[in-house]
C-alpha cells in the first residue's frame, strides 16, 4: 500500500478527532484564556468526567452501541446523594454512603435497561435514549412526590416548604470536593486531584482485567457476532444484561464523583445531559459504535472540554455574543455524535456491500480488498 | 371471550387502556370542577394543532425509514417560512399561506439532503436522525441570532438585532384557520372548523397519495426492499421522496401550530417536538414499519386528549401538579413499547 493511500485512510478513520482538534486549536486564541487556566480546567474535568465516560466501554465491547441508558445509573447516583445530604454524612463517607445506597437501585435499573434493550436488538441506542426519558419521569415522581411523604427525608434544608419533594437545587457542601481534596497535590500552577485519579486508574485496571476474564471474552464474542456466539454456547442475552448492569453501576459512581466536584446539583436536570456529554466525549476521542479503547476516553474528555471551556469566550470575541458560543458548543456536541454515527454506519454499509459483491463471484478482487480492509 | 381477545390484539391493549383512561377522565371532570365543554374544545383545538406533525411521520414509516426523530428539520423549515412571512409583513390568509409557500423550498432542500444522508446509513436511521435533528436545531439557534431580520415585531428591541425567543403572530395570522367557520356553542365551547378541515384535507391528500403509483412503490420499499428492487423500483429515490414529503408536512405542521398557538417559538423549542408526534402516532397503533390515516387520527386525538385532561383533572383532584410526570411516563412508555415489539408486517 502506498504512503499516500494510507495517509488518506488515516484521515478517513480519524476524521472526527482531527476535525475537532482543528476547531479547538483555532478557538483557543480568540477565547482570550491563558494556557495555565485551560490546563487547570483540563485537569479538573479529567477528574470529573472520565469515570462517567469509562462507563460506556463495556456495552460497546458487547456490541450494544453507545449506552444512552447510562442516565439511569446517573439518576440512581443522585438518589443516593440526596439521602447522603439528608443524613448529613460528611466528606468521603457521604460519597461512599451514597454509592452504597444507590447500588441496589442501580442494579435494578441496569437489569431493567438490559432486559428492555434485549427486546430491541438492532436499535439499542434509540431505545436506551427513550428509556432514559421514561425513567426520568419515574425519578421525578420519586423525588418530587415520594421523598418526604413516603420515603423518610426529614432535612428541612432540602425538602420543599410544602413538606414533601426535594428542592430544585441541592447544595452539596457536605461532600463538596471531598474526594478531589482528599489527596490534592500542587505542582507548579496546577492542582491535581490525586485521589480521584487513583479511583479512575483503578477502574481502568478493572476494565483491562475484565476483558481477559471468561465473561469479558464472552462479551467480545457477543459484540463480534451475536449468532456465532449463541451457536458456540455463549448465553447472549445474559451477557448483554451483565454488560449493561456493570455500565449502569459505573455510571452511578461516576455521577457521584461528578457531583462532588460540581458542588451543587440541579435535582431535576443534572442527569439530562450526562449521556450526551459522555457519548460526545468518547466519540470525539476517536471511538466508534463498535470499537472503543481507554485512550479514546481520555483524549475525548480533554478535547471536548477544552472546546467547551474556550467556546463562550470565542463566541463573544468573534460574534459579540456569548450565547453564540453556548449554542455552538451544543451544536458541536450533537454534531459530533451525528457525524461519527453517520461515518460509522456508512463505512459498515460499504464494507458489507463490497463483501456481498464478492460473494456473488462477480468481482473477486473487490472481495479480497474488502476482506483485507476488514482485517 | 376469544373474540374479545382477538379484538384486543388487533386494536392494541395500550390503546384500549388509554382510551378508557381518557373516558374516565371526562367522567371525572365535572366532579372536580373542570368544565367538560371547555375541555372538549381544548382537545379539538390541540388535535388540530398537532395532527399535522403526526401526519408528517407517515411517509417515512411507510418507506421503511422508521420513526422520523429528525422531524425538527421540517419544523425549522416551517419556522423560516413563518419568520419570512412576518418579515415581509404579510397579514391574514395571505400571511398564513405565504408562510407555507415560503417554507416549502427550504423543506424540499432540507428533506433532499436529509434523505440523501439517511440513504447512506440504512439500518441506523433513527439514532442518526435524532442527532441530526438536535444538531440542526442548535445550528439554527446560532442562525436566529445572526440572520439579518429587521421586522421590529421580531427582533430584540434592546439589541436591535437577533430574533426573539417567542414572536407573537397576533397582528399577522393568529387563528386564521381556527376562526374560519368556527362553531361556538355557549361561552366555553368553540369548534375550530377551519383547522380541522385543513387537517382532514391533509390526511385525505396523504391517503390519496399512498394509493398512487409512487405511494404504492414507497410502501413496497418499506415492506420489502429487496422485492421492491427486483420489481424495478429505485429504493433510494422512493426513500428520498418520503423524507421530502415528511419534511414538508413538518414545515406545514409548525405553521398550523403557530396560527393556533399565537406564537412562533424559536431556539430550543423544536428539540422536543418530534417526540410528542412520535408518541402520538404510536398510541394510535402505528408500528415502526406500518402507519395508516386511522393511526394518525386516533393517535393525535388520544394523545392530545390525554395531555389536555390529565393536568386539569388530576391537578384539581390531587391538588398538585403531577401532569408533567404523567406526560413523560405515558409518552415515552409508549415509544419504548413500540420499539421493543417484534415488527410483524400485517395486511
Amino acid at each position: 500500500m502506498s504512503g499516500k493511500r494510507s495517509f488518506g485512510r488515516f484521515l478517513r478513520e480519524n476524521a472526527v478527532i482531527l476535525l475537532f482538534l482543528v476547531i479547538t486549536v483555532l478557538a483557543i486564541k480568540p477565547s482570550g484564556l491563558s494556557l495555565v487556566y485551560i490546563g487547570q480546567e483540563m485537569i479538573t474535568r479529567l477528574g470529573r468526567d472520565s469515570f462517567l465516560v469509562l462507563a460506556l466501554l463495556l456495552p460497546i465491547y458487547a456490541g450494544m452501541g453507545l449506552n444512552f441508558g447510562m442516565t439511569l445509573g446517573a439518576m440512581a447516583g443522585q438518589f443516593g446523594l440526596i439521602l447522603a445530604i439528608n443524613y448529613n454524612i460528611l466528606g468521603v463517607n457521604g460519597l461512599i454512603f451514597a454509592a452504597l445506597v444507590s447500588l441496589p437501585v442501580s442494579l435494578l435499573m441496569g437489569y431493567v435497561c438490559g432486559a428492555v434493550l434485549n427486546k430491541a436488538k438492532g436499535r439499542e441506542m434509540v431505545t436506551g435514549y427513550i428509556l432514559a426519558f421514561f425513567v426520568n419521569g419515574i425519578y421525578q415522581f420519586v423525588v418530587l412526590y415520594m421523598m418526604g411523604s413516603v420515603i423518610p427525608v426529614r432535612s428541612r434544608a432540602i425538602v420543599l416548604s410544602r413538606g414533601y419533594g426535594i428542592r430544585n437545587t441541592l447544595n452539596l457542601d457536605s461532600v463538596r470536593l471531598s474526594l478531589d481534596n482528599l489527596l490534592a497535590m500542587h505542582i507548579g500552577p496546577f492542582t491535581f486531584p490525586i485521589a480521584t485519579f487513583l479511583v479512575i486508574a483503578a477502574l481502568c485496571v478493572f476494565i483491562v482485567w475484565f476483558k481477559k476474564t471468561k465473561l469479558g471474552q464472552d462479551m467480545r464474542a457477543v459484540g463480534y457476532d451475536m449468532h456465532v456466539a449463541e451457536a458456540s454456547g455463549v448465553p447472549v442475552d445474559r451477557t448483554r444484561i451483565i454488560a449493561i448492569i456493570i455500565s449502569t453501576v459505573l455510571a452511578t459512581i461516576g455521577q457521584i464523583i461528578f457531583m462532588q466536584n460540581m458542588g451543587n446539583m440541579a435535582t431535576y436536570n443534572a442527569h439530562d445531559q450526562t449521556s450526551f456529554f459522555a457519548v460526545a466525549a468518547i466519540l470525539v476521542g476517536g471511538a466508534s459504535v463498535k470499537k472503543a479503547t481507554i485512550p479514546n476516553v481520555f483524549i475525548g474528555v480533554i478535547l471536548l472540554h477544552v472546546l467547551f471551556v474556550v467556546s463562550p469566550g470565542a463566541g463573544q470575541k468573534l460574534f459579540g455574543e456569548a450565547m453564540i458560543g453556548e449554542y455552538f458548543r451544543q451544536f458541536i456536541g450533537y454534531g459530533v455524535i451525528a457525524l461519527s454515527l453517520v461515518l460509522y454506519a456508512w463505512r459498515t454499509r460499504r464494507e458489507t456491500e463490497r463483501l456481498r459483491e464478492g460473494l456473488r463471484g462477480g468481482n473477486m478482487a473487490a472481495a479480497a480488498a474488502a476482506e483485507g480492509e476488514a482485517k | 371471550m376469544r373474540s374479545l381477545k382477538q379484538f384486543g390484539a388487533d386494536f392494541g391493549w395500550p390503546r384500549i387502556i388509554i382510551f378508557f383512561f381518557l373516558v374516565a377522565l371526562f367522567f371525572a371532570a365535572p366532579a372536580v370542577g373542570v368544565r367538560v365543554d371547555a375541555s372538549l374544545s381544548d382537545v379539538f383545538n390541540r388535535f388540530g394543532q398537532n395532527a399535522f406533525f403526526v401526519l408528517a411521520l407517515v411517509p417515512m414509516i411507510q418507506s421503511g425509514c422508521g420513526l422520523n426523530f429528525g422531524l425538527s428539520l421540517g419544523i425549522i423549515a416551517g419556522l423560516l417560512g413563518a419568520t419570512l412571512s412576518v418579515q415581509c409583513g404579510l397579514h391574514g390568509a395571505v400571511g398564513f399561506f405565504g408562510a407555507l409557500v415560503l417554507s416549502s423550498p427550504f423543506a424540499i432542500v432540507f428533506g433532499w439532503l436529509y434523505g440523501k444522508l439517511l440513504n447512506k446509513v440504512k439500518g441506523e436511521e433513527m439514532t442518526i436522525a435524532m442527532y441530526v435533528g438536535f444538531a440542526s436545531v442548535m445550528f439554527m439557534c446560532i442562525m436566529w441570532l445572526l440572520l439579518p431580520y429587521t421586522a421590529p415585531d421580531m427582533i430584540w428591541g434592546y439589541a436591535g438585532k437577533g430574533l426573539r425567543t417567542t414572536i407573537s403572530v397576533e397582528n399577522y395570522w393568529f387563528h386564521i384557520l381556527n376562526r374560519f367557520g368556527a362553531i361556538r356553542i355557549g361561552p366555553f365551547f368553540s369548534f375550530p372548523t377551519g383547522e380541522i378541515l385543513f387537517v382532514i384535507f391533509g390526511a385525505f391528500l396523504m391517503w390519496l397519495f399512498l394509493r398512487t403509483k409512487t405511494g404504492t412503490a414507497m410502501t413496497a420499499v418499506g415492506s420489502n426492499p429487496d422485492y421492491a428492487r427486483a420489481s424495478g423500483i429505485s429504493v433510494d429515490k422512493m426513500r428520498i421522496i418520503s423524507v421530502i414529503i415528511s419534511t414538508m408536512l413538518g414545515a406545514a405542521g409548525i405553521i398550523v401550530y403557530e396560527q393556533s398557538f399565537g406564537f412562533i417559538q424559536l431556539y430550543g423549542a423544536p428539540l422536543a417536538m418530534p417526540f410528542t408526534a412520535i408518541a402520538a402516532i404510536l398510541i394510535g397503533g402505528a408500528s415502526v414499519k406500518k402507519a395508516s390515516m386511522l393511526n394518525v387520527v386516533v393517535g393525535a386525538f388520544l394523545f392530545q386528549g390525554l395531555l389536555t385532561m390529565t393536568p386539569s383533572v388530576i391537578n384539581s383532584w390531587l391538588q398538585t401538579d403531577m401532569s408533567e410526570v404523567v406526560r413523560i411516563v405515558v409518552s415515552n412508555g409508549i415509544i419504548i413499547y413500540a420499539l421493543t415489539r417484534k415488527t410483524k408486517v400485517s395486511k
